[in-house]
């Protein structure tokens, strides 16, 4: 039989690419942060509760409205980046000259009443979400059996990834944001709204928390604190990448998916901390983080 | 300091006790008769509504139902969240105990904690009355003369779902085990059972708690030791996201068999009965088990949260304080007060009674003793209304239902 450290190597491959799909939410959720952190120069830490909000999203619209994953996959998005544009006009706006440290603790602090709010009135155990009919079932690969809709989350983030990175690198709109990421002031003086762009790109990266949210509501329980149980991961994710590094988050997120994965092969009980870890030595050896510039 | 200041100090301070002296004495007496019941659990984290509030208005129903306002017994009670980690949980019930004169710890779920709360309230000679942790250790080799075990347990759970896991056929096993005391000691009590009736343990996975949500990596891992059935020694939403991705990884399908070890009525309802049907577990109360459970349903509902209805946690903390108030009006408030060991020993002289749980009894080790109900899940089209989840396939009496008492190796029996 063939083994790779005493476990058998199809074992280890299915790990793998279990690993690579946890990968794609931390990728996701992830990238969204860089963005916001690149431009606005804030550690959005309500991104977890946005991230659950999509999820709640989807819920609503199928009970309530009758529309099924398709359209959720579109309008949650909206609808969550539209609340994010609302706080970050109304909230976030009023703190740019402040510290880091403030825009942190408000973003914590809504990011708590949000949860609190959703699990006063759906309680913590959650709401059945199913995938839709089209995205159910799986195929044997031999060595696991692989869920159609998993498979689904992998293609579905990649794409996601890599329109994003495309458009902020590849595109006017990109060039204005990274422009105003160097120095917001001399864009400004070329005649762009530098705040406008900076509502909208709080409302992308919330967005994109939403998008995760909704891909992740077949999967997990929807529930208030499914957020508060994945973020703390990604902003180690994110710290490991480099603060604002677009490309460096996608990366480290599958990355350590992939790490966490085969963590849960050699020593489930360390899975939990071993991205923590990671992030202690990043820290201590590259401080601004694996692709991060110092 | 000068003299002048110092004497100053000292008068202001005999003037102060002058007049403060009425009204301390007044609340003292006040308090003789007030008896406070801190309900510390989970309220805001996975558990939240296997307990949290919905203790907190089941232990409110106990204290209408029990009439002892009318006896002059005044009856507070406070609630806390001890967020599933014992430092919290310590540190709220020295604060209740010490500051706030908390005489009753009820509730506590997460072994971890309770067992943590167990060893404080012995220490302050309170009362503990545990309805949500399912360490069976609490009557066992950690038991004390202050702490009623009351709902359930992991020995209990272990025999009536596992035991029949294993007549259905069940002989190999591997658990998908959350790892801290509550579910090292499921585990170990199942896996006990499964060798004793000449099954197999194929394997075990220890998953970080809290914090897991992703238990497919897990859930592959059991399918390839091959065992029968994979037993889920966790709770609450960890349950719920085991279910919910074995079925996704088509576990189920290909004949191995889910044991829900811990399971209650809002992870099915959670669930829903399309993915949840067919699983069987083990409660020791279900509403609509008879008239007597559905009259006390319709009590409590008003008030739960979300509409939810009892789980046996929630009912647990409403025959607990039932029974702790009918022994607190037996011996009086102030004695009751006084020594929390003396009043867990009226308990366990008194039969228990409510519309709950019917008839039980407290055992020297503080093991509480009622049926335990062997439920299997319904399927959607059997369902007749909102909350008809359960069909009753197995009733065990409670003598026969835990540990016998002289194999938990409780100090309090052997001397």
């Amino acid at each position: 039989m063939d083994e790779i450290f005493g476990i058998p190597a199809p074992l280890l491959f299915g790990q793998l690419l279990l690993g690579l799909i946890n990968g794609a939410f931390y990728a996701m959720l992830s990238l969204g942060l860089a963005v916001i952190f690149g431009l606005l120069n804030i550690i959005n830490f309500t991104h977890g509760a946005q991230f659950m909000m999509g999820a709640f999203v989807a819920w609503m619209l199928l009970n309530w409205l009758g529309l099924g994953y398709w359209w959720a996959l579109l309008l949650a998005p909206l609808i969550v980046g539209l609340s994010g544009v609302i706080i970050e006009r109304t909230m976030i706006s009023r703190l740019y000259k402040l510290d880091h440290l403030y825009g942190l603790l408000l973003t914590f602090g809504i990011g708590l009443i949000i949860e609190g709010v959703f699990r006063n009135y759906f309680g913590s155990s959650g709401l059945p979400y199913r995938p839709p009919a089209e995205l159910q079932g799986g195929w044997d690969l031999g060595f696991m059996f692989m869920p159609v809709y998993r498979f689904w989350v992998v293609v579905f983030s990649l794409v996601v990834c890599l329109a994003t990175w495309l458009m902020i690198e590849k595109t006017r709109l990109g060039a204005y944001l990274r422009a105003a990421t160097e120095n917001a002031a001399l864009v400004q003086a070329f005649g762009v709204n530098v705040p406008r762009l900076i509502t909208l790109t709080y409302g992308f990266g919330v967005a994109l928390a939403a998008l995760a949210g909704v891909l992740a509501a077949p999967i997990y329980s929807v529930n208030p604190q499914m957020g508060t149980n994945l973020i703390i991961i990604v902003f180690a994710v994110v710290v490991i990448g480099g603060m604002g590094s677009i490309l460096g988050s996608v990366l480290t997120g599958f990355g350590l998916g992939v790490v966490e994965g085969l963590t849960r092969v050699f020593w489930p009980e360390a899975s939990a901390t071993v991205i923590f870890v990671i992030m202690a030595i990043v820290l201590v050896t590259r401080p601004a983080g694996l692709f991060g510039r110092a | 300091m000068t003299d002048l200041n110092r004497r100053g100090l000292l008068a202001a301070s005999a003037a102060g006790a002058a007049f403060g002296a009425l009204p301390v004495a007044r609340a003292r007496a006040q308090a003789a008769n007030t008896i406070r019941i801190g309900v510390l659990n989970d309220m805001s984290g996975l558990y939240r509504d296997v307990n949290g509030p919905g203790s907190v208005v089941c232990a409110r129903q106990a204290v209408v139902d029990s009439g002892v306002t009318a006896r002059g017994i005044n009856v507070e009670i406070v609630a806390g969240d001890h967020q599933n980690r014992p430092d919290v949980g310590v540190n709220i019930a020295r604060q209740w105990i010490d500051r706030d004169g908390v005489d009753v710890i009820l509730d506590v779920p997460t072994s971890s904690v309770a067992l943590a709360i167990n060893t404080v309230v012995r220490e302050k000679n309170k009362v503990f009355l545990n309805s949500s942790a399912a360490t069976s250790d609490l009557t066992g080799a950690q038991c004390s003369p202050n702490t009623v075990h009351w709902t359930y347990d992991t020995y209990m759970l272990a025999k009536s779902t596992g035991g029949a896991m294993v007549r259905a056929g069940g002989d190999t096993w591997f658990f998908i085990t959350a790892d801290y005391a509550f579910g090292h000691a499921l585990e170990r009590d199942t896996a006990n059972f499964v060798r004793a009736a000449g099954g197999r343990v194929l394997g075990q996975v220890r998953t970080p708690f809290p914090g897991t949500t992703d238990f497919s990596s897990f859930l592959v891992q059991a399918q390839a030791s091959r065992a029968k059935v994979i037993g889920m020694a966790n709770a609450g939403g960890d349950t719920i996201n085991t279910i919910k991705q074995a079925a996704e990884f088509g576990i189920t399908r290909r004949g191995v068999k889910l044991a829900a070890l811990l399971m209650f009525i809002s992870d099915v309802h959670a669930l829903g009965l399309q993915t949840a049907q067919g699983l069987v577990c083990t409660e020791t109360f279900y509403w609509d088990l008879n008239d007597r459970t559905r009259a006390f349903t319709s009590r409590v509902v008003p008030n739960m949260p979300q509409g939810l209805r009892p789980g046996m946690a929630q009912a647990g903390c409403y025959s607990a304080v039932l029974h702790y108030l009918k022994t607190v009006a037996d011996m009086g408030a102030a004695q009751a007060k006084a020594d929390g060991a003396a009043t867990v020993a009226r308990m366990k002289a008194m039969p228990t009674e409510d519309d709950a749980f019917g008839a039980g009894t407290i055992r020297a080790d503080g093991r509480r003793l009622t049926p335990a109900y062997l439920f299997e899940v319904k399927a959607p089209n059997e369902s007749r209304g909102a909350w008809d989840y359960y069909k009753l396939l197995q009733t065990t009496p409670g003598e026969e239902a835990f540990r016998p008492i002289a194999e938990g190796g409780c100090a309090l029996v052997r001397s």
